[in-house]
């Protein structure tokens, strides 16, 4: 039908690459050359950083009591809540102390007009044993609130535990609460090392760990103890919170007590460690209404007696760190909304401005024909855009808004300015820079998926802002399943409370304390990110462009 | 490789509608192939399953004898012009050519070749949004020469061009034919093709319902017809129908005669003494061939869904 005489045309040029490198490379030059999104880029981590600041601002420490410490501070400066009943003798020099620990039980403390009569509370209290009802052996600095201290103990719900110095605390082998075999537990004392050991028979001996006091003086206090943290059952009702902390008491009866080493008295002296008297303690610290946080008075029931020689031991209180019930911090950080809801516009336009005005996304497609990698190359490049801009938001958020806490009288041991280096700081800091970035990976895969971006940007703010805000006001059972299961679980790494496995605390969404912990909830929003992407590829792979 | 496009027996429906019915032509190199035919013949989606922007339910679309996407850096293969204005308004021109070029590893050096090619000089560092359609098409050329590719696939290149720009846009298509490049160029109106195009594939119903050269569909649109001048159109017309031609009024003194030769008709002329001042053999224009060829297909489009889906 035509001429073939015709010689084909073949171009001189070298052709190109197009591997992923050149994909992410034009998606780059996309994103640097419209001027508005560079913008959008610098103006997000700003009003972050800023709205941050303003709620610190805000945050008046003196209209608040919890920005004080209510109690003693530990060896390394931190609030700690140090209070229970001790049976102790001096000990100088090295030497050790073995019990077999055979019942642990617990009992409430009534408070002023009686315990609830019946309903939810009742209900929730069951019996007195908390998990962390905690009795056995403690060698201590002296007897001042504070002190450094190493003990084995056995525990309500956790077994047997070693714990030293209120932060650190290690599993022994020994289960809870000893039922019909006693719980032999033992503490060395060799220099500034205290070992810790337990045993199911006074025979087989298992170290459990050892704690390093320095500084420890030649004479400590050494002896018994027991001690149980109130019962809180502060929780949130609709759009209100309830509940409170009832103070219980735990009983322990110990036996085969013996001492070796430098012990040079016979009798045991019995004193309430911490305890808080009108006179010389701070009032109760509220922590909402209707809750009175324990241990301002002296429990009814605490004390010690011997009976030949088994001893039984009752304390209230706790010896462990203290959690504060506020976060400024943590609650401040929620001023990088405002950046967050910019970066989630932003990674939204970076896709739907394609399906706009003539479908630009077929020349996208046209030029590289393999669509999830255009999809994943986009995202790549939202995603460390946006993780660059929210790290410097944030850093600057974490830095300044820490400092002007302190400043304005934020008690250091309660609500310490982490560096931004620490841990802590890293995770907020990090954690909110990676936040903003899988947002705006979310916003690329709703936008492909939706194609337009009233669409995107309504979705993903409904999936992640939306719950966060619905957490507050909803009663405490589904607020936190929507805090462990929507990507507003990532939300925790903004969590400025430092918390302990070894304290009960009461977490309140209102009061910005999330279910899972910074990480397991930055990885629910990772898994939403990547599921999300996922669908967007596959839909982009099977329809029409 | 082989510059060419071969599409086979293209199927393609969208809901009830059937836009593409067994489409099926091949475009060679070193010639304009116009890719003509009414407005919803199927040329657009003709392209993008070319593409690998749409998947076809049936049939297949090679270029080169490769399906689109085992293409590798698809660019230097195949040049194509969709839509002109599938821009970012707030991103350059320059820019714009900067990141398709990036796509396929293609350095700045060459969006500056193909910015002066394209004749888009010192307006490429303005954002695209202000550009006029005229403009969009030189950048769409712009592009479409990125990876200096074999085969050319512009759809409606002449799309608001000034007339400057539609002897611009010919003279440049020209040329690359004659470099051997395949180039297939749709549109729906004839005129735009009729200096233009070697070859013509003409669409209707989704259907290529020729495929031809220009000559060839010149000479079939005109054989055995007579153009016939006279003052006396309607005894002229009465005699020769009787005669059994088919007579069609086409100017005021003008009819066209099919189905009678020329000395046949002279003859009946002077039996039944009807006075004429010329008798020539019909010359088609493009324009009339095209309407003969595509009159069944326009028609066929205003008939009901369930006609359409048959």
């Amino acid at each position: 039908m035509t001429t073939s005489s015709i010689t084909p045309y073949r171009s001189g040029r070298k052709p190109g690459r197009d591997g992923f490198a050149q994909l992410l490379r034009s998606e780059w030059t996309k994103f640097r050359t419209v001027r508005g999104w560079l913008y959008a880029l610098i103006a997000a981590p700003l009003l972050a950083a800023l709205a941050t600041l303003a709620i610190v601002g805000a945050a008046n420490p003196t209209r608040n009591p919890g920005a004080q410490n209510p109690g003693p501070t530990g060896p390394n400066g931190e609030a700690v809540t140090d209070q229970f009943e001790f049976a102790h003798q001096p000990l100088t020099g090295n030497g050790s102390i073995t019990v077999a620990v055979t019942s642990l039980t617990g009992s409430f403390v009534a408070p002023p007009g009686g315990l609830p009569p019946a309903g939810w509370v009742q209900h929730s209290l069951g019996q007195g044993l908390q998990p962390w009802t905690k009795a056995g052996i403690i060698i201590k600095d002296g007897t001042k609130p504070g002190a450094a201290y190493a003990a084995v103990m056995v525990t309500g719900g956790h077994g047997v535990r070693m714990q030293y110095d209120y932060t650190h605390d290690i599993a022994g082998q020994g289960g809870s609460p000893p039922a019909a075999a006693p719980a032999w537990l033992r503490l060395t004392r060799s220099g500034d090392t205290i070992a810790g050991y337990d045993s199911a028979d006074g025979t087989h001996w298992t170290r459990i760990g050892t704690a390093a006091l320095a500084g420890l003086p030649s004479t400590v206090q050494a002896g018994m103890f027991a001690t149980s943290p109130g019962a809180d059952l502060t929780t949130q009702g609709f759009a209100s919170n309830n509940g409170g902390q009832f103070s219980t008491l735990g009983t322990a009866a110990i036996g085969h007590v013996s001492r070796q080493g430098g012990w040079t008295a016979s009798a045991w002296t019995a004193s309430q460690v911490g305890l808080l008297t009108k006179a010389n303690g701070p009032p109760g610290v509220h922590c909402g209404t209707g809750c009175v946080r324990a241990g301002s008075k002296p429990a009814p029931g605490a004390g010690f007696t011997a009976h030949g020689d088994t001893y039984t031991v009752s304390g209230s209180g706790d010896i462990a760190p203290y959690v504060p019930i506020l976060d400024p911090l943590g609650l401040s950080f929620k001023g990088t909304l405002v950046g967050l809801i910019a970066v989630i516009a932003l990674g939204a336009m970076f896709i739907t401005a394609e399906f706009r005005r003539g479908m630009m996304i077929r020349t996208t497609f046209v030029a590289s024909p393999r669509r999830g990698r255009v999809l994943a190359a986009k995202a790549l490049v939202i995603g460390s855009v946006t993780f660059v801009a929210g790290l410097a938001g944030a850093a600057v958020a974490f830095v300044a808004g820490g400092h002007k806490l302190t400043q304005s009288g934020w008690s250091a041991a309660v609500f310490p300015a982490w560096p931004l280096l620490s841990a802590h700081g890293l995770q907020m800091v990090v954690g909110t820079a990676g936040l903003f970035a899988l947002a705006a990976v979310l916003a690329v895969a709703a936008g492909a998926t939706l194609r337009r971006s009233a669409g995107a940007i309504a979705a993903v703010i409904g999936v992640i802002i939306v719950p966060l805000i619905l957490a507050t006001l909803l009663p405490m059972g589904p607020a936190q399943w929507l805090l462990r299961l929507t990507p507003a679980a990532a939300f925790s790494v903004q969590q400025g409370t430092q918390f302990y496995p070894q304290v009960s605390h009461a977490c309140l969404p209102y009061n910005g304390c999330y279910p899972l912990s910074p990480w397991n909830g930055f990885a629910v929003l990772a898994v939403w990110a990547v599921l999300a992407l996922g669908g967007a590829i596959y839909l982009a792979r099977r329809r029409d462009a | 490789m082989e510059a060419t496009i071969e599409v086979s027996g293209l199927r393609k429906r969208f809901g009830p509608t059937l836009a593409l019915d067994g489409m099926s032509f091949t475009v060679q190199p070193g010639q304009i192939t116009g890719f003509v035919g009414p407005n919803g013949a199927g040329k657009s989606t003709t392209m993008r399953v070319v593409l690998g922007l749409d998947a076809a339910d049936e049939g297949s679309a090679l270029i080169g004898g490769q399906p689109y996407h085992r293409l590798r850096h698809p660019l230097s293969h195949v040049g194509s012009l969709l839509d002109a204005s599938a821009l970012q308004p707030g991103r350059t021109a320059r820019n714009h050519l900067l990141w398709l070029a990036h796509s396929q590893g293609i350095g700045a050096s060459r969006v500056d070749e193909v910015i002066a090619e394209a004749g888009l000089g010192k307006a490429v560092r303005r954002k695209a949004g202000g550009f006029s359609l005229g403009m969009r098409q030189r950048l769409g050329i712009a592009a479409a020469m990125l990876g200096d590719p074999p085969v050319l696939m512009l759809d409606e290149p002449f799309n608001g061009l000034d007339p400057e720009g539609i002897v611009w846009m010919r003279g440049y298509l020209a040329s690359l034919a004659g470099q051997g490049r395949a180039v297939l160029v749709s549109s729906h109106l004839m005129s735009e093709l009729q200096d233009t195009a070697d070859h013509l594939v003409v669409a209707g119903r989704g259907q290529a319902i020729a495929d031809t050269s220009v000559a060839e569909l010149l000479a079939a649109a005109s054989a055995d017809r007579v153009t016939l001048r006279t003052a006396a159109r309607a005894e002229a017309t009465t005699v020769l129908a009787h005669a059994g031609a088919t007579v069609t009024a086409s100017d005021r003194d003008t009819l066209t005669i099919a189905g009678l030769p020329t000395e046949r008709i002279v003859a009946v002329l002077a039996e039944g003494g009807v006075p004429f001042s010329e008798v020539s053999a019909h010359r088609a224009t493009l324009e009339e061939a095209y309407m003969e060829l595509t009159r069944d297909a326009v028609e066929f489009r205003a008939e009901p869904a369930e006609e359409i889906t048959r």
